[in-house]
């Protein structure tokens, strides 16, 4: 394993940064976050639409769920439609954003711990959470490169090019060369390069962006989507099941019955 | 009769982009969900309804179709071979349906075209598609008496199969 993804950057970083600066920087991008998705909610109205729907499915509702079986499927949903990434249709999909989610995460949630308890020049950081904080990064360009080249459906199904950008890719640029950034800032830093600062600059640029760009980016779909797949799931067992058909008692003429095959006209 | 998607139910996989035969099921550049650019265009077609794994696309009818402002909805289930289709009327009437997919698996029963024979001038000049009559199944005894003077092949009607034509 290369030395470098042992060390926690930040402490060189408080060298040259106050800690208090570095600890107000991800206070002021959480606090970007909530303000981006509170516009976002309140421009697009989506919330409201959202539990307008969630009403007129209630009055469609054959049966009554009660509130334990609700609990149940709160939470079968969460441990597969969210956990495991369950509603994508494709396992590609699906196991690519289960690296950028995770990846995310363990970034995210490392950089507040290095930051806010181990970014003093004396700071003897745990290993394991540098390792983690690294391991973060490699998963999220790992998850989000593989869907930028070949899995976006922009490249998947429209057939353009890979790097033709459009405005819904800003989320996920800006998240994978975030971590791309953060990775080789950390590389450079413990190597000693002049570059390090180069890339510091770069890092802080775009976790601005990234987080500063929520009210127009698809950021704050991590919100909308668990809440979207309860609602649907709750639809199904009380029966108004999105005004959908009963699954068809079929008879034995209708067909030979076919396997679902991925597009793969380009 | 055109579609729309339920931008909470689409994932953007890209299925009804792939499918669709006019062209017209797009990725939206903002919010990354397939949208359908040109209603106007649209065939009525279905493809894209049936395609979408997450049951995300819906269809504004004619009135030609259903009395206005209905709503229709399509569930495919590939494995029984069906496609179930409800109706809700504005007045709360629901029509429900099932009809079978036709399609059949790739490489087992679509007759394989690069290996058959090239046609000859007179096949050309013929009105009979390829594979006809065999593909319409007319009989084992494919001879002058089941072709009309037309060239077209016929069937007593007291032959077809009962039930479901596909």
């Amino acid at each position: 394993m290369p030395t470098f993804v042992s060390i926690n950057p930040f402490v060189e970083l408080s060298n040259l940064i106050p800690t208090v600066a570095l600890q107000g920087f991800l206070i002021a991008m959480a606090a970007l976050t909530v303000g981006g998705v509170l516009l976002d909610i309140m421009h697009k109205k989506n919330v409201q639409y959202f539990f307008n729907d969630a009403k007129k499915a209630k009055e469609r509702a054959t049966v009554n769920v009660s509130a334990g079986k609700k609990a149940e499927i709160i939470a079968k949903t969460v441990a597969y439609d969210v956990l495991t990434s369950g509603e994508f249709c494709g396992w590609k999909r699906r196991v690519a954003h289960l690296l950028g989610m995770y990846g995310t995460i363990i970034f995210w949630v490392t950089s507040a711990i290095l930051v806010f308890k181990y970014a003093t020049p004396i700071s003897e950081t745990p290993v394991i959470i540098s390792q983690l904080w690294h391991l973060g990064a490699a998963m999220t360009c790992l998850g989000a490169y593989w869907f930028w080249f070949f899995l976006r459906v922009d490249v998947s199904a429209e057939g353009h090019k890979w790097y033709k950008v459009i405005f819904a890719d800003l989320f996920v640029l800006a998240l994978v060369i975030t971590s791309t950034f953060g990775l080789a800032w950390s590389y450079l830093q413990a190597e000693g390069s002049a570059w390090n600062n180069l890339f510091l600059v770069l890092f802080i640029l775009s976790n601005t962006v990234l987080f500063g760009g929520v009210y127009w980016s698809k950021f704050a779909h991590m919100f909308y989507k668990p809440g979207a797949a309860i609602q649907k799931h709750l639809a199904q067992a009380d029966g108004s099941n999105d005004n959908l058909p009963e699954p068809a008692d079929a008879p034995k003429q209708f067909g030979l019955g076919i396997r679902r095959e991925s597009p793969k006209h380009y | 009769m055109s579609t729309f998607v339920y931008m909470t139910r689409c994932d953007g996989c890209g299925h009804c982009v792939d499918i669709c035969p006019s062209d017209i099921m797009h990725i939206d550049e903002t919010i990354r969900r397939a949208v359908n650019i040109e209603p106007n265009f649209c065939w009525e077609c279905y493809s894209c309804v049936k395609a979408c794994p997450q049951n995300a696309i819906d269809v504004r009818g004619y009135a030609d179709f259903a009395p206005m402002g209905h709503k229709v909805r399509v569930l495919r289930e590939e494995e029984k071979g069906t496609i179930s289709w409800k109706i809700v009327f504005r007045n709360g009437t629901e029509k429900n349906f099932v009809s079978p997919i036709t399609t059949k698996p790739w490489g087992k029963h679509i007759h394989k075209v690069a290996e058959a024979e090239v046609p000859d001038q007179a096949a050309h000049e013929s009105q009979l598609l390829f594979n006809e009559p065999d593909y319409l199944k007319i009989g084992d005894n494919r001879d002058a008496k089941l072709i009309n003077p037309d060239g077209l092949p016929s069937r007593a009607k007291d032959t077809f199969k009962q039930g479901v034509y596909y």
